[in-house]
């Protein structure tokens, strides 16, 4: 009898599917690289917020000739800059800054993205019409160049107008994106049944919809993540990201634009660029192995 | 046929026009005018006026519009301040580099893409397979500048295999036939790094369809007359597959412009890309919207040509 009751409960716990958390576990369990880029993502940004509460800003951007481009040693882990001032602090407080705006834009860009994709794949009609075309032509823009004429005619420059200006270029295939998928869950039974119910159209919107394709949100945040990183980084290499007050990690790979420092300071800029493809690396890979999970067909665990 | 290219036409047309209006405005809030440098603090503000007057600057922003516009069709943007030239010729000297770059490194592109893509299609789940996935994904998630930067560093400065700057060597005289293999041998790096960028999209899309050709009908048909398996590949597969890819020409055109201002910044070399950024660095206004109008304009075109590529390709996107 009780045997019987185990066996039952056994069953039960065999066929229930597995719940969003387990089919994302198992997935990182069965991918090993996904499992070890996990790892270094979470060490990687934890680490640098926890080492930048060791870091004052002042002291690390302190002047002092007699360092001027001192090689890494016990007091200067990754050397000093044209300044003095200590590489490996400024790796540490660039890297914080660059992941906080990363984060900000991926905010702003994902929620903007995932509102006028809902509103477009839900109601459709002229108001899809409407954004398609203005996302078709944003799309066309050469948005990079655009983004640097807005931050040189911009008069008051901030890291806030640095955030909105990158977000106006950012949310459009986020939006598109979650359009596609919006559309198809729309039209599904529940979406038609919860409407002949009388269910208000935001309810249904934001409680049944949204949730249903969640997963395909956290995947596409996680992507967009890194490929912010990438744009900061890449618009302050260029001189035309976060003002000199913030450094960011595209501040220090911008002095290899001096040949002397790219061929014989190497560790000024290799370390800052190394650590910029560690993280785009590793969180591109766990967004993928996240989209692998997102997906039951694609799924290896 | 015809009604898609001519609907993908008609499409173009606003785009064009927004575009033109975003710059146009851009224009305008750009600190100075035409007269910056030529305006000293002793210069009469009734001249200045007058000069304004004189040049249409007091109509209406509409009738500026179009005139700019107008302008704009002719190849006219005005003066540059800090070369003193005619923009259009400045341009027209830094397109010719930037277009020979874009060039080889379409060339590179597709050397590199299309048999990384067939072969791990052919040999799916072999480690060369292995290989040629890790290779993508990590020219998907390698930043432009982190790549090109680590290229430079190793082959230009640390092997010296190849010049860190510029298009050609000085010392050579233009035309003989060592300023052409110098200028050829001044884009090799460029071009490698951007082509290693772009090559993602291509393999992927071949690797999937090779795959999904293989059990396909027509395969098993050749296979089973007594075709061999190379010539199935090379000719039945390898066919079917590469016509999509030629589409994909006008969005790699698109996405090696947004690189070009990297690539050109970080190797010195003196293109569109490079130019932008200078003109940024020394405010030199009608340039920089001339550039921007130049990219908008190509980057539309690019995306029309892959369109049109696609439906002559792809029949099911024609519409009817």
């Amino acid at each position: 009898m009780v045997k019987e009751k185990d066996n039952k409960k056994e069953q039960e716990i065999i066929s229930a599917p597995p719940t969003g958390m387990q089919v994302v576990w198992r997935e990182f369990i069965k991918d090993r690289v996904a499992m070890f880029s996990l790892i270094i993502m979470v060490l990687a940004i934890s680490g640098v917020f926890i080492a930048s509460l060791f870091f004052d800003p002042a002291e690390v951007m302190k002047v002092s000739l007699r360092s001027k481009y001192a090689p890494p040693s016990s007091l200067h882990w990754l050397g000093a800059d044209i300044g003095g001032s200590d590489v490996f602090g400024q790796l540490i407080i660039g890297a914080k800054n660059s992941l906080l705006i990363a984060i900000a834009i991926t905010l702003i860009t994902g929620t903007v993205g995932i509102f006028i994709g809902l509103a477009c794949g839900y109601f459709g009609g002229w108001i899809d019409n409407m954004f398609m075309r203005i996302i078709d032509f944003f799309i066309t823009l050469p948005s990079l160049m655009i983004i640097i004429v807005f931050i040189t005619i911009v008069p008051k420059y901030t890291v806030f107008t640095f955030i909105l200006i990158v977000s106006l270029f950012g949310w459009t295939s986020i939006a598109r994106l979650v359009r596609s998928k919006a559309l198809s869950e729309s039209r599904r039974d529940y979406v038609n049944a919860s409407k002949t119910l009388g269910t208000n159209d935001f309810v249904i919107i934001f409680k049944e919809v949204m949730p249903n394709i969640s997963s395909i949100l956290i995947v596409e945040a996680t992507l967009s993540f890194a490929g912010n990183i990438g744009i900061e980084t890449g618009l302050t290499f260029l001189g035309f990201g976060l003002p000199p007050s913030t450094p960011s990690l595209g501040t220090l790979v911008a002095y290899a634009n001096n040949p002397l420092v790219m061929s014989t300071y190497w560790w000024v800029w290799l370390p800052a660029a190394l650590f910029i493809l560690i993280l785009m690396l590793s969180i591109n890979y766990v967004g993928q192995a996240l989209r692998r999970a997102a997906d039951a067909k694609q799924r290896l665990g | 046929m015809w009604k898609t290219v001519v609907r993908r036409f008609l499409i173009m047309i606003p785009q064009l026009f927004v575009l033109s209006l975003l710059i146009f405005i851009m224009a305008k809030n750009m600190p100075g005018d035409p007269f910056t440098g030529k305006i000293t603090p002793e210069t009469d503000p009734a001249r200045i006026e007058e000069l304004r007057e004189l040049n249409g600057l007091n109509d209406p922003w509409y009738e500026q519009y179009a005139r700019w516009v107008g302008n704009a069709f002719q190849g006219e943007f005005g003066n540059s301040y800090t070369y003193k030239v005619k923009v259009s010729t400045l341009i027209g000297e830094r397109a010719m580099n930037t277009f020979w770059l874009s060039l080889l490194t379409a060339v590179m592109l597709y050397a590199i893409a299309v048999p990384l893509g067939v072969l791990a299609g052919r040999f799916h789940n072999s480690w060369f397979d292995r290989g040629v996935v890790l290779y993508s994904f990590i020219s998907y998630a390698i930043p432009t500048f982190v790549l090109a930067l680590i290229l430079l560093y190793f082959f230009g400065y640390k092997l010296q295999w190849f010049p860190t700057t510029g298009s050609v060597d000085v010392r050579e005289v233009p035309g003989s036939a060592g300023y052409y293999i110098s200028k050829i041998y001044h884009m090799i790096l460029p071009a490698f790094t951007s082509a290693v960028l772009g090559t993602v999209a291509i393999i992927q899309y071949l690797r999937t369809e090779v795959v999904d050709a293989k059990s396909m009908d027509y395969v098993r048909t050749a296979r089973a007359k007594g075709v061999p398996a190379n010539k199935v590949y090379s000719k039945h597969i390898f066919r079917n597959s590469l016509l999509p890819v030629a589409a994909f020409i006008g969005f790699t055109i698109t996405g090696l412009l947004g690189g070009s201002i990297f690539i050109e910044t970080i190797f010195a070399y003196p293109g569109m890309g490079q130019l932008f950024i200078s003109s940024i660095a020394s405010r030199d206004y009608s340039v920089i919207t001339a550039l921007v109008m130049l990219y908008g304009f190509l980057a539309l075109l690019g995306s029309l040509l892959s369109d049109i590529i696609m439906s002559i390709v792809d029949p099911r996107i024609r519409i009817e």
